[in-house]
């Protein structure tokens, strides 16, 4: 049975996009069909994360309107051969998204995958509400900073109130703490809330710590999700999250400060 | 740093910990806020309408809560009157 993932946070800017895309290569890469779906209407970005801008020629409002079919509008990664995205619409129109049609083609996406990675737009309007409407598991994508945990805390009450499971009196979705930006020396010095901090007060099961790397932009500027620079911290951690997200145990790496070396005392240099 | 300055940040909680404080009071009210059913602003809206038909209240001399106890819930009503 396919599983519908949705990356949420109810605040901007703390790397749903990035988060997203790492997630879903990084389910590809261990050999699962998956599609990453962009849900941010009028603001597209997926596309251009995973370096696919300009092979958009139909989007998902095209398919909901049958204006192109699914298997039109999906666009085949180029370096990982199970792995699809769909682009969000850059309409200007709000209620392009409606809850029949998204269902729809969800319903459609899970015939034909194993993982669909929903990536949510910010706020609570509708994009975000449809994004996570069908969900099975959700990754909250949280920043250790005080209006990001405090939205993020919002979302998980909507994922337990306005969800299809919730509605239906299901099983609740799977909740899963992504924290992302995380400096283990700002933490140390007391400067920034730790991981124990925001587990403490969102309650929630920490799928992983994502650290402050300078690799992620460096990905962006190149359409490469994160996740494929293995050698880059975040790349590692993103990778060990997805291996904890199938189940596997590992240990939360990134999490204290790094020793630095002799020679880089004595010269400084950036890391 | 001075060692002025590094008695005076000793004394001083470091911002972590005050973000924490405040998220856990934040948290917990607005969590509280949110399991209230829709309906329950209005209702207190209307209230209010209904009462000040008869004796000037404000806003703030209202107070209306719902409390959940087993399979049953009640709905409580605080209303402080003006001195006569």
């Amino acid at each position: 049975m396919a599983n519908v993932l949705v990356v949420t946070s109810g605040k901007g800017g703390v790397g749903k996009t990035t988060s997203s895309a790492a997630i879903g290569t990084g389910l590809a890469l261990r050999g699962h069909k998956t599609v990453i779906v962009d849900f941010d209407v009028g603001l597209r970005n997926l596309d251009l994360i995973m370096g696919c801008e300009r092979r958009v020629v139909y989007d998902f409002v095209n398919v909901i309107n049958n204006e192109a079919t699914l298997s039109q509008a999906l666009i085949k990664d180029k370096r990982l051969d199970n792995l699809y995205v769909l682009a969000a619409s850059q309409t200007r129109d709000k209620d392009a998204l409606t809850l029949e049609g998204v269902g729809k083609v969800i319903e459609e996406l899970k015939q034909n995958f194993e993982y669909v990675v929903c990536d949510s737009p910010a706020g609570i309007e509708k994009g975000a509400h449809l994004a996570m409407y069908f969900a099975d598991e959700a990754i909250i994508v949280t920043n250790p900073e005080v209006s990001s945990v405090r939205d993020s805390d919002r979302m998980l009450g909507l994922l337990a109130s306005k969800s299809r499971r919730a509605e239906n009196g299901e099983e609740p979705i799977k909740e899963h703490l992504l924290l992302t930006r995380y400096n283990p020396e700002r933490v140390t010095k007391g400067e920034m809330l730790g991981v124990e901090d925001v587990e403490e007060i969102l309650a929630i099961r920490l799928l992983g710590v994502i650290p402050e790397s300078q690799a992620v932009l460096k990905a962006s500027n190149q359409g490469v999700p994160v996740i494929l620079d293995e050698q880059s911290d975040a790349g590692q951690a993103y990778s060990d999250s997805v291996d904890r997200l199938l189940g596997k145990e590992m240990p939360h790496r990134f999490l204290d400060v790094k020793k630095k070396g002799f020679l880089q005392r004595l010269f400084g240099g950036s890391e | 740093m001075s060692l002025f300055a590094f008695f005076r940040d000793r004394k001083k909680q470091n911002s972590a910990s005050i973000a924490k404080e405040r998220l856990q009071i934040i948290v917990a009210h607005e969590r509280g806020l949110h399991s209230q059913p829709d309906y329950l602003p209005q209702l207190q809206k209307d209230l209010l309408e209904v009462i000040r038909k008869y004796v000037p209240i404000e806003q703030d001399q209202i107070q209306v809560e719902l409390e959940n106890q087993g399979n049953c819930s009640i709905l409580e009503l605080n209303i402080t009157l003006p001195d006569r």
